[in-house]
């Protein structure tokens, strides 16, 4: 025995959990997803992603070690996290140069100006996603329609996504015959990732995989995506019973755009979400109806992304009114 | 399903070595060192002097007020001296140094095993018999029995709840104690049960232990109104609120105790050592405790006098391991580390764990990522990641309006943080803080 006695106040255990492995967890839930984004849409799906996370990781540590001139964190592998949910809400024939800028936007406005894990108010892969989206709208809007493995990068075939065919035709034709149209994926297809879109959303079964993954593994709790889906599937329900003909049913809304994505990977960012459970519902709610409301009344086809960034901005608010419910706090011992 | 708690709670790996080994009597040691604060309240007046020759169980400093404890000599022999030591937290304070001669006992001690169900004393004679025999809550927190006894005026208590759960990890003191002494550990809640006047007793046992659940649900039967709940394992569930909603399904409010729900409690130990005092006359002079750790040769539960040096019982186990780095008094959870083990075992002390050099340190500070987790955890509803902030910066009026005060310190968050910050400290600064600024409010 030495001499000396290490001496700390309690607890004199830890949980061994640490923020490399809840990264690392969240990385496996994605891990589904990727294999489904590659069959349909080829190798360029791993050329893009791979671009996204190294740039991604390149900036977090050229930042911290010349700007910032800080201990190096790309350790903590939440930069290889935000450059994997970047590539996923991008369509794969985007030219590697916009990857790379979407990355640098992530990461050094969306993150580090902010000081770093921790401390970014918005969703780093959101941010990125977002400036490219208005910064290169046709670039970011053309969606190669999922051919297979052998599917070269940047395809000229492309088509339109479900939620997009739908905006198009809005008013125009019932929702019935919009359906019913030849470029419309079937439900099946839908939820098995077989439709245009974004590298990482068109996989609904995929996702869901994760999402139980990363529940079992207690990465995230169910308030956030549940209360999103619930939300989403509440209002276009509601629609949909009111008017069947200009409305497309809930599991249509479910299954398409960047909704399941964004419910489990991008709404429940640690950092952009509130603390408390029932502030968590309150911001998937208002994720939800945001969602919604975009989708149905403006010019967007998608409003998935504006929705979790808007929320990200009420956070700190419902961090600060809504608390945890307190032991002893309402006393009801009838 | 299994009882227990439903806000919070974690559950570290148990850990519980020495739970199958049988209670050994630790031969009385040379000298004995007894702190005259071993209890919550006013420190006790010593009425020995140097010189002074001392029974077994012999007053050697009263009880000073209401909420304080008479303590007695755990020895037979010469008050060697009277100063300051430290103690076990690292404070200074007044402790009586008795050199051993022999092992003789007070008469008026009755030393034979033979078991005394009657309960021949009234309520008021019960009260006096546990103040005069320096009795204190044995689970940790030392608080005086007999005024955890005395129920307020306007106050009704309708159950007592004993505190079987042994949360922690590692300990198995309670748990020996109710496989071995369970007849009397149960004669001893009945007599609890009459000094509070109520009928009905709840015994609550987290899961892990079986055998002790089995045994004592045996014993019990016998008993009118005692019962035995076996409780999912969940770690803060030894605490009293939590315990108190987990059997009794009532909350106590935020700053008040648990009679306000009509509930007492008291741990195993404490019962057993009420049925010694009230059906053996025998002062609170020994108590078990369990010393345990990883490396440890014989992990083991030890009956021992108080005032002997913790040294002795590290001794008993096998010697202290080449690779320890840190020695906890108590649990792993809310123990306190030691600067050095000859500090004296006192009446609070439950166990000692000795930790290898590589769990001996802090995992490493990383930045917070607000996962929450340690707002799931909180079984107090806490936001522990905010209070820390908080505090950090000083902002102690909103630490207060957090509820900072709630806190029982049991150390879930800062066990379960994978950035491994160290909330609870933060937390501790901020809750002392936020109670001398009270104090200062309250007394002007």
């Amino acid at each position: 025995m030495s001499n000396l006695l290490n001496v700390s106040p309690s607890p004199h255990v830890h949980g061994k959990e640490t923020t490399v492995n809840l990264m690392k967890g969240v990385l496996i839930a994605l891990a589904p997803a990727f294999v489904v984004t590659v069959l349909f849409f080829g190798y360029a799906a791993i050329i893009i992603t791979g671009v996204a996370v190294l740039s991604c990781v390149i900036f977090e540590y050229l930042i911290q070690r010349f700007i910032l001139r800080r201990e190096n964190s790309v350790n903590d592998l939440s930069a290889v996290v935000t450059g994997v949910l970047l590539a996923f809400c991008l369509p794969t024939n985007i030219p590697l140069w916009l990857v790379v800028l979407g990355s640098l936007v992530a990461i050094g406005m969306g993150k580090m100006t902010f000081g770093g894990l921790g401390c970014n108010p918005f969703n780093p892969a959101l941010v990125g996603r977002v400036f490219l989206f208005l910064s290169f709208p046709v670039q970011l809007t053309s969606w190669p329609k999922p051919k297979g493995f052998l599917t070269g990068y940047l395809d000229a075939n492309t088509g339109a996504t479900p939620l997009g065919i739908i905006k198009e035709n809005y008013g125009e034709l019932p929702v019935s015959e919009i359906m019913a149209m030849d470029q419309m994926p079937g439900y099946t297809d839908m939820f098995m990732g077989r439709m245009a879109g974004s590298l990482g959303e068109i996989g609904a079964l995929a996702l869901l995989i994760g999402m139980l993954y990363m529940l079992w593994k207690k990465i995230i709790t169910w308030h956030i995506p549940v209360s999103i889906i619930g939300t989403v599937i509440v209002i276009a329900g509601g629609l949909w019973l009111v008017n069947p003909s200009e409305n497309a049913d809930p599991l249509f809304h479910l299954l398409t755009g960047g909704l399941l994505l964004g419910a489990i990977f991008m709404a429940t960012d640690y950092v952009t979400s509130p603390m408390s459970s029932r502030g968590m519902i309150i911001y998937g709610i208002g994720i939800g109806l945001l969602t919604m409301v975009i989708r149905r009344y403006s010019a967007y086809p998608e409003g998935v992304q504006f929705a979790i960034l808007i929320m990200n901005s009420v956070t700190p608010l419902i961090n600060m009114y809504i608390k945890p419910k307190r032991f002893g706090e309402e006393v009801n011992n009838g | 399903m299994l009882k227990t708690f439903p806000l919070g709670g974690v559950h570290p790996p148990e850990n519980k070595f020495s739970e199958s080994a049988p209670t050994e009597e630790l031969p009385v040691p040379a000298q004995v060192v007894i702190p005259i604060s071993q209890h919550i309240g006013a420190p006790s007046d010593p009425v020995v002097k140097r010189g002074d020759i001392v029974k077994v169980g012999q007053l050697i400093a009263e009880s000073k007020g209401f909420v304080s404890a008479n303590i007695h000599s755990s020895v037979s022999g010469k008050v060697a001296k009277i100063d300051g030591v430290t103690d076990s937290s690292g404070y200074r304070q007044t402790a009586i140094t008795i050199d051993a001669e022999g092992d003789e006992w007070l008469d008026s001690v009755d030393r034979s095993e033979q078991l005394t169900k009657e309960v021949k004393l009234s309520r008021e004679d019960i009260l006096s018999r546990c103040h005069e025999m320096g009795i204190v809550g044995l689970g940790g927190a030392t608080f005086p029995s007999h005024v955890k006894l005395s129920v307020p005026p306007g106050k009704q208590c309708d159950t007592l709840i004993i505190n079987g759960v042994e949360c922690e990890p590692y300990l198995t003191s309670d748990h020996r104690l109710m496989l071995e002494k369970g007849e009397e550990m149960v004669v001893g809640i009945s007599i609890l049960m009459k000094a509070l006047g109520v009928d009905k007793a709840m015994i609550g046992i987290e899961n892990n232990k079986p055998d002790a659940i089995e045994h004592i649900k045996k014993i019990s039967a016998a008993y009118k109104g005692i019962s035995v709940h076996s409780l999912k394992i969940k770690y803060p569930q030894g605490a009293e609120k939590q315990l108190i909603k987990a059997l009794l399904n009532r909350e106590v409010p935020s700053g008040m105790l648990p009679i306000e729900v009509g509930a007492v409690v008291h741990n195993v130990g404490t019962a057993f050592a009420v049925y010694e005092a009230v059906q053996k006359n025998k002062p609170l002079i020994d108590r078990i405790v369990t010393v345990t750790g990883k490396s440890l040769a014989n992990p083991g539960n030890y009956r021992v006098r108080i005032g002997t040096p913790v040294s002795a019982l590290i001794d008993a186990a096998g010697g202290t391991p080449e690779d320890t780095g840190k020695i906890v008094n108590g649990g792993p959870m809310m123990g306190k580390a030691l600067n050095k083990s000859d500090v004296p075992v006192v009446k609070g002390t439950s166990g000692i764990i000795l930790f290898p050099a590589s769990e001996s340190r802090r995992v490493r500070v990383t930045p917070c990522i607000r996962c929450s987790k340690c707002i799931t955890v909180c079984a107090m509803g806490l936001e522990p990641y905010l209070l820390m902030s908080l505090a950090e910066r000083d902002m102690y009026d909103i630490v207060e309006a957090n509820k900072v005060t709630d806190c029982m310190e049991c150390g879930s968050c800062s066990y379960i943080c994978p950035a491994g910050r160290p909330l609870l400290d933060y937390i501790r600064l901020g809750k002392s803080t936020v109670f001398s600024i009270i104090r200062e409010r309250n007394s002007k």
